[in-house]
This record gives C-alpha cells, structure tokens and sequence, in this order.
C-alpha cells in the first residue's frame, strides 16, 4: 500500500490549470487507473480547475491519497475565495453560464466523476471535490 | 507565447496539435487560422487532435468556432484523430460537437478535404467525369 500523499497546486493562470490536469493524469497512470477513467477524472479536473480560475478569481487544486483510510483512489478540491454561488442547482444545470461559456462545466464534471460534492457560500467562495475510488 | 505551427499542404492548411493546449494557446490557433485561410486563400482546414488527451468544454467550443469561422470564409473543416476515450468523455460531458466535420486520421481527412472540393455534379457515382 501505498503511503498517504498529497499536493496542493495553485490555479492563478492557464498554464498552472496544465500543470493540474498533468498531476491528475500522473496520480491516475500510478494508481492503475483505465485510459477512460483518467480521461474523465483530468476532464472534470480541467472544468473544476477553470471555474476557479475564471470565476473564483484564482484559487487552488488538492490531490490527496488513498480516500477515506482506503488501499487507493484520489481526491482532488478545488477551492476559491471568490464570489460563491448563489444557486448551485441553477449553476448545475446545463447551458446555464454567467460568462458566456456553454454552460457544461459544473454539471458536467459531476456526470464525468459521480462522487462530486460542492460548497459554496455567496461571498465566501467555492470548494469542489471529486473523488474516484479504487 | 509559443503558437501551434500551421502548415499549407497543396491548397489545405493542417494543424497537429502536439502541446498541452492550454485556453489563450486555443484562442491563439482559432486567430491564426482564420487569418491564415485568408491569407494563403486555402480552400481547407485539416486539425489533427489525435495527441490531445482531453477536450473539454473550452477546446471543445474552440473546435466549434474553428470550423464556423473557416466555413464563414468559404473553407471547409476536418478535425482528425480523436481517441477514443475523448470520444467517451466528451458525450458524457455533454458537449455536442455534432457540427464537427471529423475523419479517423490525416489521410481520410485529407481525402474528405478533397472530396467536398469536387463541383457537385461529379460527385457520388458518376467517376468517369472526373478522368
Ligand atoms: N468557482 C466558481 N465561483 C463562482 N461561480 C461559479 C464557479 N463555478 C461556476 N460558477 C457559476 O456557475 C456557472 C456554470 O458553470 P459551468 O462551469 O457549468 O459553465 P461555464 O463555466 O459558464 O461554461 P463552460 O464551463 O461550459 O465553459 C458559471 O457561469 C458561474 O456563474
Ligand atoms: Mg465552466
């Protein structure tokens, strides 16, 4: 088994927003993980990682493993100090978007990876965590 | 910043995208391309993704825009070389790339180039006119 890690990666522009996808990819390739599953898991990541980014005025991405005193599996929590979300079914939903996107991001990384969880306070900013299990 | 190479081949431009697209590099290859098809007057655009590990909803709207922009400008759009897994994860994202003009790799897309050159009479049965 192995020892419990963790690596927090900061999301301030689109080259950092890289560097995250590449960490996901590289936890994802150590722990066995399918091409299907690592593609999904950097795609969420890659959604997640640009909403703080664009809309929480920067922020932060944390991998953690194993998950709950698990074998495996990764979490990653994506967090910003930014303007929050008032109504998170609403910015869940498809083709809702405030900054002329299309809307798919949010509820998309939640399809892409089922162990999705969001907090969010207006004014206070956004976390986000998905977690794939082994 | 970097910019992904564009090169003209006969009458059609192609793209290999080989880095790790990050959003201004997309936003810089949708710029150059439109600016490069009329430049050079290319009758095509041929982008060949199959190094890309992920498309999500941004480079995904890129490709879209891609091939508007191009067919705006009297060119057609072919976007190659999507792995399979991409393929998977794009529906699930949700993403409708439908409007994508898309061929297995670069020399299908280049003979689909070619094809949607040819005047509409000669196309479909009819070989011997064009011989
Ligand atoms: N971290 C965040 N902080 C504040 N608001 C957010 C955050 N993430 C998402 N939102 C809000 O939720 C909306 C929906 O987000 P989502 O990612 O689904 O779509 P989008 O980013 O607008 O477009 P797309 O992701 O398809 O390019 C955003 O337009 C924004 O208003
Ligand atoms: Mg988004």
């Amino acid at each position: 088994m192995n020892p419990p890690r963790s690596e927090t990666l900061p999301l301030r522009s689109d080259e950092d927003l890289v560097r995250v996808r590449q960490a996901v990819r590289a936890w994802m390739v150590e722990q066995n993980f399918n091409l299907v599953e690592q593609t999904k898991m950097v795609t969420a990541a890659s959604e997640l990682g640009r909403n703080a980014l664009v809309y929480g005025g920067g922020g932060s991405a944390r991998l953690e493993s194993p998950v709950d005193g698990g074998h495996g599996g990764i979490r990653v929590t994506f967090e910003d100090h930014g303007p929050g979300i008032a109504d998170i079914a609403q910015a869940l939903s498809n083709g809702f978007s405030t900054g002329g996107g299309l809307g798919l991001g949010l509820g998309g990384a939640k399809r892409l990876v089922k162990d999705f969880e969001i907090f969010s306070e207006p004014g206070q900013g956004t976390r986000v965590i998905i977690t794939i299990r082994k | 910043m970097e910019r992904i190479p564009i090169l003209l081949v006969g009458e059609f431009l192609l793209v290999s995208i080989q880095v790790d697209l990050h959003d201004r590099l997309a936003l810089a290859l949708q710029d150059d391309l439109t600016t490069e098809v009329v430049k050079v007057r290319a009758k095509g655009v041929l982008i060949d993704i199959s190094s890309l590990e992920i498309v999500d909803s941004f480079i995904g709207r890129v490709l879209g825009n891609i091939a508007a922009l191009t067919a705006m400008l009297g060119a057609n759009a072919v976007v190659v070389g999507m792995r399979p897994a991409v393929a998977i994860t794009i529906v699930e994202l949700g993403l409708d790339l439908s409007c994508l003009r898309t061929a297995i790799n670069v020399d299908q897309g280049m003979a689909m180039l070619r094809l949607l050159l040819r005047p509409v009479a000669s196309q479909g049965s009819d070989e011997s006119a064009e011989k």
